[in-house]
């Protein structure tokens, strides 16, 4: 059984049940409202208001356990940070279980804040900068399947977003205008130079991300998630594109924005970059969107690189899939306490003159590799 | 993009302080740059003139976080001067290996705060945590962990604790392993030597009209140290190298810090080698006599000069106090300009800035 066949099981039953209390009631009213009642109760019984409920709900239990992976991601941060760093790390809140409550304590903090917005600020965009930040990062997950049965499907043979992955990385590249546009509304010098930076940053970064993304794509021959980790049913694609690998990984690490490439909030020169206007909750999703890019990239590292949720078969493909994912994330951690913090125009030298020739480079290696005669 | 002046500081992590560093940038290059001081100015020079000479001590101790034992170490000096007061010879091998000790713990400091402005984390908590072993020593020693009121005019405060010279050699050869391990972090470190060489150049002659001193300058290739050059206290008596580079950039002044470190440890084993027994302090006079006294040190972070006249009373007439950022602070727009706004910290903090001092 899959998601979808799950979801649409619960969505039948609701609907029966609410139509059947639907249909009580239309019983005690007069002969010419029963059309209507009637009218209404089989829309709510037709196809395709349960496919669509269906698709809610998926999206929404999809959302949900990308947030809890967010939170342990935020907790292995801290943890793996006081590892690194020679410090506890937090354990005070939630002791029993390592400390893993205190992200939400923070959170209940951070929500109870009043909401600040600047008085020379352009009250629009300041507010709807967050908005787009948050939503952008959240529909990427939407269409990562954790296996082939967990996953936003659109019918009962559980057949994915087609094109998912293009879907993914366009969706993934949203947030730099989100960036610029708080950058520029909170109207300050330090976010101006940081929502700049973002925008140069991402804009680089992003042509050889999606070049050696196209390299996966044309081995697999499929934009489909279920497809491209398929393909890698034999050998992994991190091995004949490894190059791409590489280059995916840092391009990965440019667009989630940490340490060595955090300079868009740089706090040593910019305090905190296009984020320091902002407080409260909403620098609370700022910070949790961070971690959603950190899921999500590494979410997408692992389907179109490390074989996605391909393993033995004693752990569950979807416990296999976030494995994946989690390893990415803590390599991106261990970098990011390791390194220090680039400038702005190496590192564009850095995106244009190295990633970029190796980007080109893959894509050469895969249409070698794919000519010659893979899959 | 336009022209813009950003106003880096006095709130702002890149300050260590509180200070403004005025930046004109276009778009991200530095067009001018014009340092504004006086945030935390406390007028210790008049309140000194209100205080016994015994009692300036703590307030000297006050002028700098970062290396205090050095600061009350060249009051102590300046007095002595003054009122002609002989130190016993164990007191002078307690206070040279006090503040070689200060001196580590200070270059550690900047260390940190070197790392924490370039984004190396792990250099920030390694460099402090084992900045603690000194400071822990220090500790032992004087009762207190910053400000340490240790050195008198005419000694120091008291003797050495029981086992604290194996103590000091176990934590001066903690320190070289140590040493290695951040050079190998530091200048491991691909991207750090991008951050760092050629970047924030101050040549020779420009760092000589400026008045730079201390490790800045000698990152500019001049051999000037004033415990060589101008020695105090029983610096003749001990072997070490005066650390230069001829880089004149940022990385050479990491480098020159970094000997330092290494010099310093060598001083401490020697000192705590040859310390001598007898007394650590003699009784000084109440009353100055009439006169001056000019105590001058090698600070961590440059040349500190002391200057107090004596009027017959026990108290100061006028104390001078000549800090070495204070000048330092006025090169910064010649060494700024041309560069990058992400340099700005790294520059800033490779002249490794300490306000208390500078604005007295």
């Amino acid at each position: 059984m899959n998601l979808f066949e799950f979801c649409h099981g619960i969505i039948h039953w609701l609907v029966d049940l609410v139509n059947n209390v639907w249909y009580w009631l239309g019983d005690f009213l007069p002969w010419y409202f029963w059309e209507f009642f009637t009218a209404v109760g089989d829309f709510a019984a037709s196809e395709s208001h349960l496919t669509l409920m269906t698709i809610l709900l998926e999206t929404l239990i999809i959302i949900i356990v990308a947030l809890i992976n967010v939170l342990n991601f935020l907790w292995i941060f801290r943890k793996l940070s006081g590892r690194i760093l020679d410090f506890y790390g937090p354990y005070y809140v939630g002791y029993r279980i390592g400390g893993w409550l205190q992200n939400l304590a923070d959170g209940v903090k951070l929500f109870v804040k009043e909401i600040i917005v600047p008085a020379k600020a352009d009250r629009l965009g300041y507010l709807l900068a967050p908005i787009i930040f948050v939503g952008s990062s959240l529909l990427i997950l939407a269409v990562i399947p954790l296996s082939v049965d967990f996953g936003v499907a659109t019918n009962a043979s559980g057949e994915y977003v087609p094109a998912g992955a293009v879907f993914a990385l366009a969706a993934f590249s949203i947030a730099p205008f989100a960036i610029l546009l708080a950058g520029w509304s909170s109207n300050n010098k330090y976010t101006l130079i940081g929502g700049m930076r973002s925008a140069a940053q991402m804009m680089s970064y992003e042509i050889p991300l999606i070049l050696s993304a196209a390299s996966v794509f044309l081995l697999a021959s499929s934009f489909n998630f279920v497809d491209i980790v398929d393909a890698q049913h034999d050998v992994w694609f991190c091995i004949p594109l490894f190059i791409g690998f590489v280059v995916f990984l840092v391009c990965l690490i440019a667009e989630v924005e940490i340490i060595p490439f955090d300079l868009p909030e740089a706090e040593a020169e910019l305090v905190e970059g296009w984020t320091t206007e902002y407080g409260g909750m909403k620098f609370g999703l700022f910070y949790m969107t961070t971690a959603v890019r950190s899921y999500a990239g590494g979410a997408l590292a692992t389907a179109l690189f490390l074989g996605g949720w391909q393993g033995p078969w004693f752990i569950p493909d979807e416990i296999w899939f976030l494995i994946k994912a989690y390893i990415v994330y803590t390599v991106f951690m261990w970098l990011t306490w390791s390194v220090p913090r680039i400038r702005i125009d190496q590192m564009l030298v850095f995106g244009w003159r190295r990633l970029l020739p190796l980007a080109v480079l893959n894509l050469v290696i895969a249409v070698a590799v794919k000519s010659w005669g893979w899959v | 993009m336009a022209e813009m002046w950003i106003n880096m500081g006095p709130q702002h992590p890149m300050t260590h302080g509180l200070w403004n560093l005025r930046v004109k940038v276009d778009g991200e290059t530095i067009v001018d740059a014009e340092p504004e001081v006086g945030y935390l100015h406390r007028g210790i020079e008049k309140l000194c003139e209100g205080r016994t000479y015994p009692q300036i001590i703590p307030i000297a101790d006050r002028l700098c976080y970062g290396s205090s034992m050095t600061w009350s170490h060249a009051y102590c000096l300046t007095v002595e001067d003054l009122m002609g007061v002989e130190v016993p010879e164990r007191a002078e091998y307690i206070r040279v290996m006090t503040i070689e000790m200060q001196r580590i713990a200070s270059h550690l400091m900047w260390l940190a705060a070197y790392a924490g402005d370039l984004g190396l984390s792990v250099g920030f908590t390694y460099t402090m945590r084992d900045r603690e072993v000194f400071v822990d020593l220090l500790q032992g020693l004087t009762g207190s962990r910053l400000t340490y009121n240790y050195p008198r005019i005419g000694g120091v405060a008291h003797d050495l604790p029981p086992d604290f010279g194996r103590d000091a050699i176990r934590a001066t050869r903690y320190m070289e392993k140590r040493l290695k391990e951040y050079e190998d972090l530091f200048e491991g470190s691909k991207i750090f030597m991008m951050r760092n060489v050629d970047v924030g150049v101050l040549s020779k002659e420009d760092a000589i009209n400026l008045g730079v001193t201390g490790p800045s300058l000698r990152a500019s290739g001049v051999d000037y140290d004033l415990r060589k050059d101008m020695p105090y206290s029983v610096y003749p008596e001990m072997d070490f190298r005066v650390a230069t580079h001829s880089d004149c950039d940022c990385y050479a002044r990491y480098r020159v810090r970094m000997d330092e470190m290494w010099e310093s440890c060598r001083i401490i084993r020697q000192a705590i080698e040859k310390m001598p027994k007898g007394r650590w302090r003699v009784v000084a006079p109440r009353n100055a006599p009439v006169g001056t006294g000019v105590g001058r040190v090698e600070d961590p972070r440059g040349e500190a000069v002391m200057y107090v006249v004596g009027d017959g009373t026990d108290r100061p007439y006028r104390l001078k106090i000549r800090s070495p950022i204070f000048v330092t602070v006025s090169a910064a727009p010649k060494i700024l300009v041309g560069y990058k706004l992400a340099d700005v910290v790294a520059i800033m903090g490779g002249l490794d800035m300490c306000i208390g001092e500078n604005d007295r």
